[in-house]
């Protein structure tokens, strides 16, 4: 900077950042290691229980009401139902996706556990419970061990689901 | 699966908090984004640095805002062998209360003496600004204290 720079006066200080960082080194352990790999590979991999037949999805290596080990590796459908949702209108900080946008609960065909999904390709207030919809993945190169790999679900247009098909899961 | 094949990844905690630092604090950072160190005026004429809003020791109202420094007296320290990331300075260098001249009170901040034989309390040292640039208001403002003349003993 030169002594003929002009630049405004600035204002008294008011406020200061104090971003609070915490780094950590994370593992997700096999059974979820399982599942991001499936994602690397543009599917959806979960494990069933072997004493009550559950499938879940991500495992997390046992079944939480039988606790024994789940053994069973199952690969699920790349369509499922959307058993309950939210519309984000609220901005906030770190926001990476155009508000408002959709955050559903998607329970995969196949699968006894729902996780959550960004759904796209649908005007907001057109969103149901039952709508049936299918994972959107980035570009084959682009395939990570991360959720990431999953662009958003959209609309598969099949029909709604039966109620009763997904009830036991809101 | 092996246990070897379970993944891992560097993940990052982050809070982007602010915070309001109201009108005494908030003029001594003033101070520091023009390269001037500010204390405040306390009760029996103290001058307190960094400034509080309140005197610690009667809880009254402070005064008005003192310039102090730029040259301090090194009151304690002790030497940082390997800096951390959030540091002030990455190479080795001393956390030290440094008692500005004109304050009764003393100020943590890094010295960069050179080497922890090359620093003892009762030591004078003086302020080193990042360049004007480059200050935004923080304590961060100040790079380093070192020693006064700048040469190692
Ligand atoms: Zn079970």
């Amino acid at each position: 900077m030169t002594d003929e720079t002009v630049t405004e006066p600035l204002g008294p200080v008011t406020t200061l950042a104090t971003p609070i960082r915490l780094d950590f080194e994370f593992t997700p352990g096999v059974a979820q290691s399982r599942f991001l790999r499936g994602l690397e590979q543009g599917k959806f991999m979960g494990q069933r229980c072997p004493k009550c037949g559950k499938v879940y999805v991500p495992s997390r290596g046992s079944c939480p009401t039988d606790g024994v080990p789940t053994t069973e590796d199952v690969e699920l459908a790349n369509v499922g139902t959307v058993t309950t949702y939210c519309v984000v209108n609220v901005p906030f900080a770190g926001q990476s996706i155009e508000i408002p946008y959709i955050c559903a609960q998607v329970l995969l065909d196949g699968a006894n556990l729902s996780f959550m999904g960004l759904i796209q390709e649908i005007p907001t207030d057109e969103i149901r419970m039952g709508m049936r919809v299918e994972a959107v993945w980035v570009e084959r190169e682009e395939l990570k061990p991360s959720l990431a790999s999953v662009r958003y679900f959209r609309p598969s247009g099949e029909p709604d689901a039966d109620y009763e098909t997904f009830k036991e899961y809101l | 699966m092996p246990e070897s094949e379970a993944l891992h990844a560097s993940h990052r905690l982050e809070y982007p908090y602010s915070r309001s630092v109201g009108p005494v604090i908030g003029a001594f950072l003033t101070g520091l984004r023009e390269g001037r160190l500010l204390g405040v005026r306390g009760a029996g004429g103290s001058v307190i640095v960094p400034p509080t809003e309140y005197d610690p020791t009667t809880g009254g109202d402070t005064g008005e805002m003192v310039e102090v420094g730029p040259g301090g007296v090194v009151e304690s320290w002790a030497w940082v062998s390997h800096p951390l990331p959030k540091h002030p300075l990455p190479s080795p260098f001393a956390w030290a209360l440094i008692r500005l001249d004109g304050a009764d009170t003393a100020l943590l901040h890094a010295v960069d003496s050179g080497g922890p034989d090359q620093l003892a309390s009762g030591d004078r040292v003086t302020v080193r600004f990042r360049p004007a640039a480059e200050r935004i208001g923080a304590m961060a403002d100040i790079e380093s204290f070192v020693p006064q003349g700048g040469a190692p003993r």
